[in-house]
């Protein structure tokens, strides 16, 4: 709490705001907030980021939306989600994430959505959500920029916590 | 689960998907037209697949149906229009197609099964719109068609159903071992924001559905094909700069060498399956 506040000091009314904030994030286990990582500075050691990569919490009814939406996380490309299924089509590339929640932790999780090639290896299909190095012949449009931003990142993680079996 | 991915690690998981994509193609047979072709077969020497399969296995059973008979096939339009291209003399020759290879069905029967093939004056190897553009503007004396042009669709589309029923089969040795192995390796290359190579959907994970998409084995037995997403006609080279947009990549050029390489290793990874074209699907 301490950290979070001298963190974010700079006015009043951001003082206000790190103290929800900080009571937010104690709440749902997600650590204080800090400042935001760049793609190229995430730390992924063992298969953990240990620290959020974004300033603000995650938010799981934000996470939630990307998490389905076809520009975005996709996640629903490859994943079925029995939480999202008022929506058509689920895939079945990757493993349903029913119970994801009781398989991984926090900082497991933001590392698979960073770079998942760290956690399951060079063939996996499923793309680094939040990365720009070693990529090749990117279209113009997406040049350097990462598909989810970190507060996506984030927001999804807190989502991704909400299924459990 | 998460145990398990710690223990056997990536390859396994890889073998596990692997495994679990050998799901429904159906079991339908393609007769068109009274003409049963070759829809699954044992998969060529050297293949990842042990099986497989025409891109028509995997559709649902509306699509199916308007390839089986020619007057339901949408493609089919194009194949008129094509008919008249062939009759029409043209360039500075006044000479028309017909005019120099006589009945269609005899001069092109056989052609779009063993595309791309080699060619000793171009020093490399050609597709089936380099071939036509070639004579067009060397024996017709007219001006080129655009690759994804109406004309150059319909006439495609007409000379590769000269060959509907015979078995893709395409030379991969001598002149053409450097082509193929640039192919290949264009396959299994991983490009775009989504650092995804044609081998993780097509091989890796055919017969499983991302999101709304039945994946199939990426076969171009059919080409050109009728999409009803495209409401017309498409070429193989537009497929191939389709999935590379949807990964966010930059296609490679429709014609170019890249894509001929590309053609020529896909066209190989189906030897055995029967042309289609023009084939139908969603
Ligand atoms: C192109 C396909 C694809 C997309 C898109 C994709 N994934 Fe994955 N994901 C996989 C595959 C495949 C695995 C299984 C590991 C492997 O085989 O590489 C996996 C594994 C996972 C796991 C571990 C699952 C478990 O139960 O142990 C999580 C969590 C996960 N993905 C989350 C996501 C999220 C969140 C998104 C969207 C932001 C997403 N994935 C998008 C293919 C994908």
């Amino acid at each position: 709490m301490n950290r979070t506040m001298s963190l974010v000091c700079g006015s009043a009314q951001k003082w206000t705001a790190a103290i929800t904030v900080g009571a937010l994030a104690a709440a749902s286990l997600m650590g204080p907030a800090s400042a935001e990582v760049g793609p190229d500075d995430v730390k992924i050691d063992d298969g953990v980021v240990a620290q959020p990569i974004a300033d603000q919490p995650g938010d799981a009814a934000a996470g939630r939306e990307w998490a389905s939406g076809r520009k975005l996380g996709n996640c629903l490309a490859c994943h079925a989600i029995s939480d999202l299924s008022e929506l058509p089509f689920h895939g079945e590339v990757g493993p349903p994430l029913d119970g994801v929640a009781d398989r991984w932790s926090a900082e497991e999780l933001r590392a698979i959505l960073v770079n998942s090639k760290t956690v399951f290896g060079d063939q996996t299909i499923m793309p680094a959500f939040y990365r720009t190095a070693g990529l090749n012949k990117v279209a113009d449009d997406f040049a350097g920029k990462t598909i989810l931003s970190a507060q996506q990142i984030e927001d999804i993680i807190a989502y991704l916590l909400t299924l459990k079996e | 689960m998460k145990k398990s991915i710690g223990l056997i690690g990536s390859a396994a998981i890889a073998a596990i998907v692997a495994a679990s994509a050998v799901a429904d193609p159906d079991d339908n047979n393609l007769v068109i037209e009274g003409q049963s072709l070759v829809s699954e077969t044992t998969a060529p020497e050297g293949s990842a697949f042990e099986i497989i399969y025409s891109g028509w296995r995997f559709r649902s059973p509306e699509t199916q149906v308007l390839e089986t008979d020619d007057f339901e096939n949408p493609g089919m339009v194009a194949v008129e229009y094509g008919y008249e291209l062939w009759e029409t003399a043209a360039g500075s020759s006044g000479k028309s197609c017909a005019d120099c290879h006589g009945a269609i069905e005899e001069s092109m029967s056989g052609l779009r099964a063993g595309l791309p093939k080699w060619d000793e004056a171009a020093g490399k190897p050609l597709s089936l719109e380099h071939l036509i553009n070639r004579s067009i503007k060397e024996h017709q004396g007219a001006d080129a068609w655009k690759w994804e042009s109406a004309e150059m669709l319909a006439m495609t589309a007409l000379i590769g159903l000269q060959s509907r029923g015979m078995p893709l089969d395409v030379q991969t040795d001598g002149p053409m071992a450097d082509w193929y192995e640039r192919g290949k390796e264009l396959y299994y290359a991983r490009v775009g924001q989504l650092d995804m190579a044609c081998a993780n959907c097509h091989e890796d994970n055919w017969g499983n559905m991302i999101r709304a998409d039945h994946l199939s084995q990426g076969q171009i037995n059919g080409f050109p094909t009728y999409r009803l997403k495209w409401q017309g006609l498409g070429s193989i080279h537009r497929r191939f700069k389709g999935c590379m947009k949807q990964i966010r990549a930059t296609p490679y050029k429709p014609g170019g060498d890249e894509f001929t390489a590309l053609e020529l290793y896909v066209a190989s990874r189906g030897e055995g399956l029967s042309v289609e074209t023009p084939a139908v699907r969603q």
